[in-house]
């Protein structure tokens, strides 16, 4: 799927034209890649989650986890038989939980997760709409890898390789559908 | 309506469901006894038990589109969507949909709140359900049904994992219906 431009699943195509482009959101020169369109289109949105079951059904992965948008973590781990993780902003979950702070462009944020959701020993993959600089990506990372599991690889249904991302994965593989430039 | 009170009386999937969930006091505050659903997920037959459930229920209706109630709707949503060939319409608080959007306003328990959806997600007479995963006063859902309704759009009926106890016996929400899987865990003496 991602780097190997001569054997694109047609599929990939059909998924990038749904993807609404909306400039200056949420401030002017951003370029938001709105998911949304994707989701009204029910071939696009199965076939994006069927690109992500065919390549982790048969890799024992035991854990899902998705920071905040929880839309397409769900559907992968219902689909391979793992548990599903959410990762939030603070005060969100409601029991014990630990944190990784990450860098935005001004400032800082949290992800959370609940103590005890994943194990050591787990094999966790991270989900994601988008990558852009990584720093929610590697939030995650760090989160799974503090309780003892292994990030066997990251998935993406978008990057921006201008931003580059990948370089923050602590050496982690990406998988992604559909480049941005 | 109760899932076990309308066909599903006695269904072992039920009792998985309401044990997956984990409670947990004094969340947010003191005095409320919080359903966390977060470990239902974390339980894949229970988790499956409750998409199934749905599904079952709304695949031959003719629904053309789930929406679901940010975040926790977000949870169960794409998967019904998903497996009965509907549309997912995310409903956010306000400024998080990038696009042209419609709002509506509730009520919380001291302020208000607004719900907003893509203009275009949702066209006339398209058939609705909305999805989330607890109703307690069902003040978000009848902002979710108006904001359907503003669309021309028929809200078929709503559906929740857990509902508290105040919706029991009511069976309808602004005139529409309600199902509800399980009741809420960890209230001795509340039902």
């Amino acid at each position: 799927m991602s780097g190997n431009k001569e054997e694109v699943d047609p599929r990939i195509n059909g998924i990038k034209t749904k993807i609404r482009v909306v400039p200056d959101f949420p401030k002017k020169g951003i370029m938001f890649q709105d998911i949304t369109t994707v989701l009204l289109d029910p071939k696009a949105f199965k076939d994006t989650i069927d690109l992500f079951v065919e390549r982790y059904r048969d890799k024992n992965i035991s854990v899902v986890a998705e920071a905040r948008g929880f839309l397409f973590g769900p559907p992968i781990a219902l689909a391979i038989g793992a548990k599903f993780v959410p990762l939030r902003k603070p005060k969100k979950l409601p029991g014990e939980t630990i944190f990784e702070e990450y860098e935005l462009e001004y400032g800082n944020d949290r992800l959370e997760m609940h103590v005890g959701a994943v194990e050591a020993g787990d094999r966790a993959l991270v989900v994601d709409d988008l990558i852009a600089t990584g720093g929610t990506l590697c939030a995650a990372i760090n989160l799974l890898e503090r309780v003892g599991a292994e990030v066997v690889e990251c998935a993406c249904v978008i990057e921006l390789p201008e931003l580059k991302g990948r370089q923050k994965l602590k050496g982690k593989p990406l998988c992604m559908l559909v480049e941005y430039r | 309506m109760f899932a076990a009170e309308n066909g599903l009386k006695g269904d072992p999937r039920l009792e998985a469901i309401s044990a997956a969930i984990r409670v947990v006091p004094n969340f947010p505050k003191k005095g409320i006894m919080f359903q966390d659903i977060t470990t239902l997920l974390l339980d894949h037959k229970a988790f499956k038990h409750t998409i199934d459930i749905f599904v079952d229920r709304y695949k031959d209706m003719q629904i053309s589109v789930v929406a679901g109630v940010e975040a926790r709707g977000f949870m169960f949503g794409p998967s019904i969507a998903l497996a009965i060939g509907a549309k997912f319409v995310p409903l956010r608080k306000p400024g998080k949909l990038p696009g042209k959007v419609i709002s509506e306003s509730y009520e919380l328990e001291y302020g208000h709140d607004r719900l907003e959806m893509h203009v275009d997600a949702v066209e006339p007479r398209e058939r609705v359900i909305i999805i989330d995963d607890l109703v307690a006063t069902g003040g978000t859902l009848s902002a979710a049904i108006s904001l359907m309704e503003s669309q021309g759009a028929e809200v078929v009926e709503c559906a929740c994992v857990i509902g508290l106890p105040e919706v029991k016996g009511q069976h309808k929400l602004k005139g529409k219906p309600l199902y509800v899987l399980v009741e809420p865990s960890g209230l001795d003496g509340f039902c």
